[in-house]
């Protein structure tokens, strides 16, 4: 029986050097257990970005690895090049497990702002004036909703790429465990899963645009005045989500993971100004909830993806937005890390 | 000089909760490169807690521990290079196949991408894995998960392999298959530090061991020295045709110096010994005239050390 499977093992081996002889194919093509289908091109990019890194990090972790693999050097620290590698590994995994069903990220956070869309913008707008919503203010409901979708779709990557895994992970399976393993400090595992995560919601964020060109019946009014704007509140919005789901996957029991949807998820969205103006709050008299909502960080997304991308909409100025963005950042990630490093660490 | 690979100094761990518990009091332990080192000890007497702080995922109340010279406390990402664990439940990436897990594991720590490949099919070769490579770890029975985790803790060439109870739930092929591999790593000159409840494990297995109750190294030597020591006996039973006469005979025998008991049994002569160096032939002699039928030998075991020291009642 042994001889049967070394001999298949050495088989294998040569089919794989083979492989990696001819430079042409892809790292995706290469690998085991692809499954073919859907996204077949998407892995091929996947395998040219993954490339791109190898080579853009070769430099940066010569310095470490040399010693890191001669297995034998008990002197010395390396450069911090081991660091940038190893995270740089943590990193790559997540994106193999993420595109290994890519069609179902996208359907996590697709589903969501296309429905909103659909419904409240293309059914809604043909069932006439019943629907105040779509006509208050003179300006279509599909252009206040875009900024508002695209801070959602961030929120719920945020805590579908952090909290959730990380409350399993730290759950019964303990796979933590292994990850913690790493050559990396403690924060720096933290650090890359909000990385990951804010990946994810900027892809997600950007998914709602095109649907909200396409689906709406009134034409949604985008204008991009300042991309650099655009781009620190997308990037910001992404990290202050992450450091969200780090908080919640670190402090909340497994167990009670899906209570999370129903008591912090779904009031944070409904009080986000992400289907209302922040500014029109306090026009129609509800100052105290224009007041109140302050605390809520979706509040700030919503406003600031309203800044970048809708400006013809009244929002808060956007130095408030930014600094309040930052604030809640630094304050989710400096609690996430916290109790990350408080389950890790006994 | 061989080099220490593991230095434990007056480690200690209290837990500081309603009830505080002193699971660590002070335990000084060194590991030389190449050695197989055994913690024995019953449930709760620190051997988990030990290896946790040494691998970086505990700290310590006070104490230091220094991996290749590295401490852990000081340094946990840097020791984690010379670390390689197996630990007692399986951690195995749930989301990726057996390949990537030792695939993925190998870029964490900083190998490039055809180094990772080259090291992951290697180890599969040598685990025997390579039919499995593109299985999940939730497929596998708890005998081959335990592999891909022994594989996926070498896969960096780490200086020491701590074993955290790894024969735990592994039926009796598994566990053979298991020694195979760590006496074929140990082989290959990996420093390994396991903890275990087989006593006839750490014996055959370990060059040294320690036994651990309450926090405290109760005993700390190579198998044969805590047995010899700590009043292990070889014990012979006989059993005789007829047992008219025999208590002359046990007399006889308890009056030797390497003679510690001599008694009759319901089936013939139980004599227990320090050494039993020459005493057979004796033995053998002495029970000619009553007709012997069957002889049994018992070895000094650790059994009988660690239920020495640590006593026999029962731990929660």
């Amino acid at each position: 029986m042994n001889n049967s499977t070394e001999s298949r093992g050495q088989r294998s081996e040569i089919r794989d050097q083979r492989s990696e002889i001819g430079p042409g194919d892809g790292e995706a093509a290469s690998r085991p257990g692809e499954r073919r289908g859907l996204g077949k091109q998407l892995k091929a990019l996947l395998g040219l970005l993954l490339r791109d890194l190898e080579v853009l990090t070769r430099d940066l972790g010569s310095r470490g690895s040399g010693k890191a693999n001669s297995g034998k050097s008990y002197s010395g620290i390396p450069g911090s090049g081991l660091f940038v590698k190893a995270f740089l590994g943590l990193f790559l995994r997540d994106l193999r497990v993420l595109l290994r069903e890519f069609h179902v990220f996208l359907a996590r956070v697709g589903m969501q702002p296309l429905l909103f869309l659909f419904v409240f913008t293309f059914i809604l707008p043909r069932m006439g004036g019943a629907n105040l919503m779509a006509t208050g203010g003179g300006v279509d409901f599909g252009t206040i909703l875009l900024p508002g979708l695209m801070a959602v779709a961030i929120m719920f990557s945020g805590i579908a790429a952090v909290a959730l895994p990380l409350s399993q992970e730290f759950g019964v399976t303990r796979e933590i465990d292994d990850r913690v393993m790493c050559p990396l400090p403690l924060w720096a595992v933290a650090l890359e899963k909000v990385c990951f995560s804010a990946m994810q919601s900027i892809i997600g964020a950007l998914l709602v645009i095109p649907m909200a060109y396409y689906v709406p019946a009134a034409p949604v009014r985008v204008h991009v005045a300042n991309w650099f704007l655009l781009a620190l509140v997308l990037v910001l919005s992404s990290l202050l989500t992450g450091s969200l789901g780090l908080v919640i996957g670190s402090t909340v029991n497994p167990r009670q993971i899906g209570l999370v949807f129903s008591i912090l998820v779904v009031p944070i969205t409904f009080l986000g100004c992400v289907y209302y103006p922040w500014k029109r709050l306090g026009d129609s008299g509800l100052v105290w909830i224009q007041m109140g909502v302050l605390v809520n960080p979706i509040v700030y997304m919503s406003e600031g993806l309203r800044a970048a991308v809708t400006p013809g909409i009244p929002h808060m100025p956007w130095w408030a937005i930014l600094l309040a963005l930052v604030f809640f950042t630094a304050a989710l990630g400096r609690w996430g890390l916290k109790g990350f490093l408080g389950r890790v660490l006994a | 000089m061989i080099p220490l690979i593991v230095e434990i100094e007056a480690l200690t761990k209290v837990y500081e909760s309603k009830l505080r518990v002193v699971a660590l009091d002070g335990i000084d332990l060194e590991l030389k490169e190449g050695e197989i080192f055994g913690l024995l000890g019953p449930n709760g007497a620190g051997k988990t807690t030990t290896i946790s702080i040494a691998t970086t995922r505990t700290l310590p109340t006070s104490g230091t521990v220094r991996i290749a010279g590295i401490d852990v406390v000081k340094h946990p990402a840097h020791a984690r290079r010379h670390i390689g664990v197996v630990p007692q439940f399986n951690t195995l990436d749930r989301s990726l196949t057996v390949y990537e897990n030792l695939y993925f594991h190998c870029r964490y720590f900083a190998f490039s991408h055809s180094q990772a490949k080259a090291r992951a099919l290697e180890l599969l070769g040598q685990f025997l894995l390579t039919e499995r490579k593109d299985v999940y770890p939730a497929q596998l029975s708890g005998g081959l998960a335990q592999r891909v985790q022994i594989a996926r803790a070498i896969a960096h060439r780490p200086t020491v392999l701590f074993l955290d109870e790894p024969s735990a739930g592994l039926d009796p092929q598994s566990r053979m298959a298991m020694w195979g591999a760590v006496e074929g790593l140990h082989k290959e000159g990996i420093t390994v530090l396991l903890t275990t409840h087989y006593m006839e494990e750490a014996d055959s297995l370990s060059d040294r061991l320690a036994i651990l109750d309450y926090g405290r190294v109760l005993a700390l030597g190579s198998p044969e020295k805590l047995k010899a020591t700590l009043g292990a006996h070889t014990i012979f039973d006989l059993k005789l045709k007829s047992r008219d006469g025999l208590e002359p005979v046990a007399v006889a025998m308890k009056a030797r110096p390497d003679v510690t008991n001599a008694e009759v049994t319901a089936d013939g002569l139980r004599v227990i010994a320090a050494t039993s160096d020459g005493l057979l032939p004796v033995l053998v002699q002495a029970a000619a005239g009553h007709g012997l039928l069957d002889l049994k030998i018992t070895e000094p075991s650790l059994e009988t050390v660690f239920i020495q020291l640590t006593g026999r009642d029962l731990r929660e």
